[in-house]
């Protein structure tokens, strides 16, 4: 038996080949980096679409015009363009969704944190998931032909097409996503300051009103902001159950239309580059994407400010 | 209030300046533990009656015709065989596109980058966009991909849809192939790189492979939820009335929630009904995609 000198072994079956190894990795470095530099790419195309469009809007309609006209009417004949009649709807809507999400979302919230055994939760939390997971259009068909329906049984003046129905079932659409992000807030409130509560004679309930939520109150704000942007920027719901009706006004038995429900509207109907109405997209777009950039960062602005840390 | 303010013994310690009152606080909690659980049980039951009542309107239409007939001005004629196959083709676009970009950008992010400012500009644009509206990104899609794009994509097409629909769930996956890759322990980079192999060579072959659990529940679950987007396909101008399957990537298409947004808005009852049967078939697609990501997430959660 021979043994093969260990040298030669290792000469012909060992090659480090470092340069090269280091050269793949510097290639894929590389590509990952492409790939995360998307997302600027996409952030620098939204603005530079939606500025770009909007600028020659503002050629043709005065912004004063934009800001002020008490009319929404850019597809007649006399045009008029006043943005409020669309942000009044949608501001509407929205209001009555947090009205529904609030207190469904936050004493859901407590409810799975503070009340729930643990097993009861494991259930729980997954049907909420799946509430969230419910496609927008499905809750539109549920507005449209379910809840407005059962509505009109008690109030009779109310039309097919309505925005206090739009506005209920978008608030049990954002409901889940108030219920999650307090539920993470409120459960992460540390046991000591319970027990800490209770060692001074309080009840279950003074312990979650004046100590837990409290302490979560970041938390639980941030939530609430999330899910206002998340109704104004929803679009299904509002588009199928509200109509597509501009009036100003706060009446929410009649038909309504949200900024969202314009553009809609409008690319439906195959607009033109270049005409008016393809350009009023990217303005009403460009409000749209000012209020939710505006909302969003107030939200993380108020995390960042008055988040209780402890540990 | 300073507890040394009053000397306890100065005030009169009397059994009426102390009244715990506790019958009345414990009602107050019963009270508020029902509002607790009444809001839990009524978020319970409105997706039950949403469940329900989609099933009693749509289960009447669905049948094997409903499946595999195009859209009809008749009712009783009309099925979602161009629009299923037109999700198929666009969640095909979606798959190919989004994986490689979503996982490379998480790789990069959780293994690759330095503190530096190409990271943290990535890292808050990635935030900025998961908060922007999907809306939005229709208008993006149309004015990018429509039209500038429009000799590539050929127009109102099945690729402009599915490229504007990656865009819209990136930060999504790649969310997620950051939290899977965090899983992952340390150990398993130190071991590799004591025994000399590049960073790169680590991620290949063991990093990846231990995260691809995670890594495809988040995909899954990420494709779910562009399954069921309308409005950006909408903004980019899907057509609802389409009598064919789409044979290329330039073909134009319609997709399901497409179809069902479309019948969902005629004013005659059989398309209403047509429109929950097509809910059914969309949501038992969603509950089969989440059902996979539960099934991946409790396997992968015992071998480990």
């Amino acid at each position: 038996m021979t043994v093969q000198s260990p040298t030669t072994q290792s000469q012909s079956l060992w090659r480090p080949n470092r340069d090269r190894s280091r050269l793949i990795q510097s290639v894929v470095k590389f590509i990952c980096g492409a790939f995360a530099a998307v997302s600027i790419v996409t952030t620098l195309g939204i603005v530079a679409t939606l500025l770009f469009e909007t600028i020659s809007f503002l050629q043709e309609v005065p912004i004063w015009q934009f800001l002020t006209d008490r009319k929404w009417t850019p597809l007649f004949a006399s045009k008029e363009f006043g943005i409020f009649v669309l942000v009044s709807a949608t501001v509407m809507i929205s209001v009555i969704s947090i009205l529904v999400a609030m207190p469904l979302g936050l004493l859901a919230a407590i409810c799975l944190s503070e009340y729930a055994t643990p097993r009861t939760r494991k259930i729980l939390k997954p049907v909420l998931e799946v509430l969230a997971g419910v496609p927008t259009v499905v809750y539109g068909y549920f507005a449209l032909l379910t809840v407005t329906p059962f509505l009109q049984t008690f109030l009779p003046n109310l039309k097919g097409f309505n925005s206090i129905s739009a506005g209920l079932v978008l608030g049990v659409m954002i409901t889940p996503l108030v219920a999650s992000l307090s539920e993470d807030a409120i459960y992460s409130v540390p046991q000591r300051l319970r027990d800490g509560a209770y060692a001074l004679g309080t009840t279950k309930r003074e312990t979650i009103v004046s100590v837990v939520l409290p302490a979560a109150l970041s938390g639980i704000v941030s939530s609430l902001i999330l899910a206002v942007s998340r109704a104004v920027g929803e679009t299904m719901i509002v588009t199928l159950a509200a109509g597509a009706n501009p009036t100003l006004g706060l009446n929410p038995l009649v038909p309504v239309m949200t900024m969202t429900a314009f553009i809609v509207q409008v690319t439906k109907g195959d607009a033109v580059h270049g005409s008016i109405a393809y350009q009023t997209l990217f303005a009403v777009g460009t409000t749209l994407f000012l209020i939710t950039l505006a909302l969003n960062i107030f939200s993380f602005w108020f995390v960042r400010r008055f988040r209780e840390k402890y540990d | 209030m300073n507890i040394n303010d009053t000397r306890i013994s100065d005030r009169p310690i009397t059994s009426d300046l102390f009244k715990p009152n506790l019958a009345k606080r414990y009602n107050l909690d019963r009270v508020f533990a029902f509002f607790a659980w009444g809001a839990t049980t009524i978020a319970v039951a409105i997706l039950a009656w949403l469940l329900i009542t989609i099933l009693i309107d749509g289960i009447g239409t669905l049948n094997w015709n409903f499946i595999d007939s195009f859209a009809s001005r008749k009712a009783e004629r009309a099925g979602i065989k161009a629009a299923l196959a037109g999700t198929l083709w666009v969640m095909g676009v979606v798959a190919v596109f989004s994986f490689p970009l979503g996982v490379g950008a998480g790789i990069f992010l959780e293994e690759f980058s330095e503190d530096n400012w190409f990271t943290r500009l990535v890292e808050i644009n990635i935030s900025n966009l998961a908060g922007v509206p999907s809306i939005i990104y229709g208008l993006l899609g149309l004015a990018a991909f429509v039209r500038i794009l429009g000799p590539i994509t050929g127009g109102r097409s099945v690729l402009a849809g599915g490229l504007t629909l990656v865009l819209l769930i990136l930060p999504v996956i790649i969310v997620s192939t950051r939290e899977a890759l965090r899983t992952v322990p340390d150990g398993i980079r130190a071991a590799g790189f004591a025994l000399g192999a590049t960073r790169w060579q680590v991620i290949w072959n063991h990093i990846l492979p231990a995260a691809m659990p995670g890594i495809l529940t988040g995909m899954i679950l990420s494709l779910s939820r562009a399954i069921g987007e309308t409005a950006p396909l909408l903004a980019i101008g899907a057509a609802s009335f389409i009598a064919f399957t789409p044979n290329g990537l330039q073909s134009s298409f319609t997709a399901l929630p497409i179809q069902i947004y479309d019948w969902v808005g005629r004013p005659k009852k059989e398309f209403h009904d047509l429109a929950a049967s097509g809910i059914i078939v969309l949501m038992t697609v969603l509950l089969l995609m989440n059902a996979g990501a539960i099934y991946l997430r409790n396997r992968f959660q015992q071998t480990r």
